[in-house]
């Protein structure tokens, strides 16, 4: 099945793109999926224990199971706002 | 009742009118409006920002900002909202995020707002660059 993967900031630059199709077996979870990303981006793997993960627009757990045509969305520590507090 | 607030939530490249909004959001049923603006800061402990840039999951970001406005309905009966993120390059002392809420009373609308950007900056896919005065340039990615 194919995915859409988007990727921004932090993510965008480790993957050098801001969006991948991507194809996965039948029945990949949204944590395999972005397991299969850290094979194919090295990059990537520095936000394995800080990225939030989004399949259409929704937050979603690793274990979550995606379908074919999914848009899973790679969201590094959110920093939007201005000040820091 | 029926209910014929308004509310917007958007993602845009354009400046953030905020006369516009506030008034927008100020209607006779209302005895509060409180409105708060992030602007974009010269420095972060000291050392000197140039300018920023912003980058937003539009779609997403449109979608998890509505919900924070449902949220603060529910809890706080805020009538008209409306909720504005800038992306792209913002200068010193330019708003990137305004957020402006209307209700019968202020305890409530301070309540909410407050509420409101301390959600945003949780769960809205949005992102800064700093662009720093010594050349440096760096995603701001901390964990809430």
């Amino acid at each position: 099945m194919r995915i859409t993967v988007r990727c921004f900031a932090g993510c965008k630059d480790a993957v050098g793109s801001t969006s991948v199709s991507v194809e996965f077996p039948e029945g990949t979870t949204v944590g395999e999926a972005f397991a299969g990303m850290i094979e194919s981006y090295p990059a990537l793997a520095g936000y394995d224990s800080s990225v939030m993960l989004a399949v259409n627009r929704e937050y979603a757990g690793r274990q979550a199971v995606l379908e074919d045509g999914d848009e899973l969305a790679c969201i590094p520590p959110v920093s939007g706002g201005a000040d820091p507090g | 009742m029926k209910d014929d607030n308004k509310r917007v939530y958007k993602i845009t490249t354009d400046k953030i009118e905020a006369d516009a909004l506030f008034e927008w959001t100020l209607k006779p049923h209302h005895g509060a409006v409180v409105t708060f603006a992030g602007t974009v800061r010269d420095n972060t402990d000291g050392r000197r920002t140039l300018r920023l840039e912003y980058e937003a999951y539009a779609e997403m970001a449109e979608a998890r900002m509505r919900e924070v406005g449902e949220e603060i309905r529910d809890r706080w009966g805020i009538g008209d909202v409306a909720m504005i993120h800038r992306v792209g390059t913002l200068e010193i002392g330019e708003i990137s995020i305004l957020i402006s809420v209307a209700a019968p009373h202020r305890k409530n609308a301070f309540e909410a707002c407050s509420y409101a950007i301390d959600r945003v900056k949780q769960i809205v896919p949005v992102w800064k660059k700093e662009i720093w005065a010594d050349g440096e340039r760096e995603w701001v990615e901390r964990q809430s």
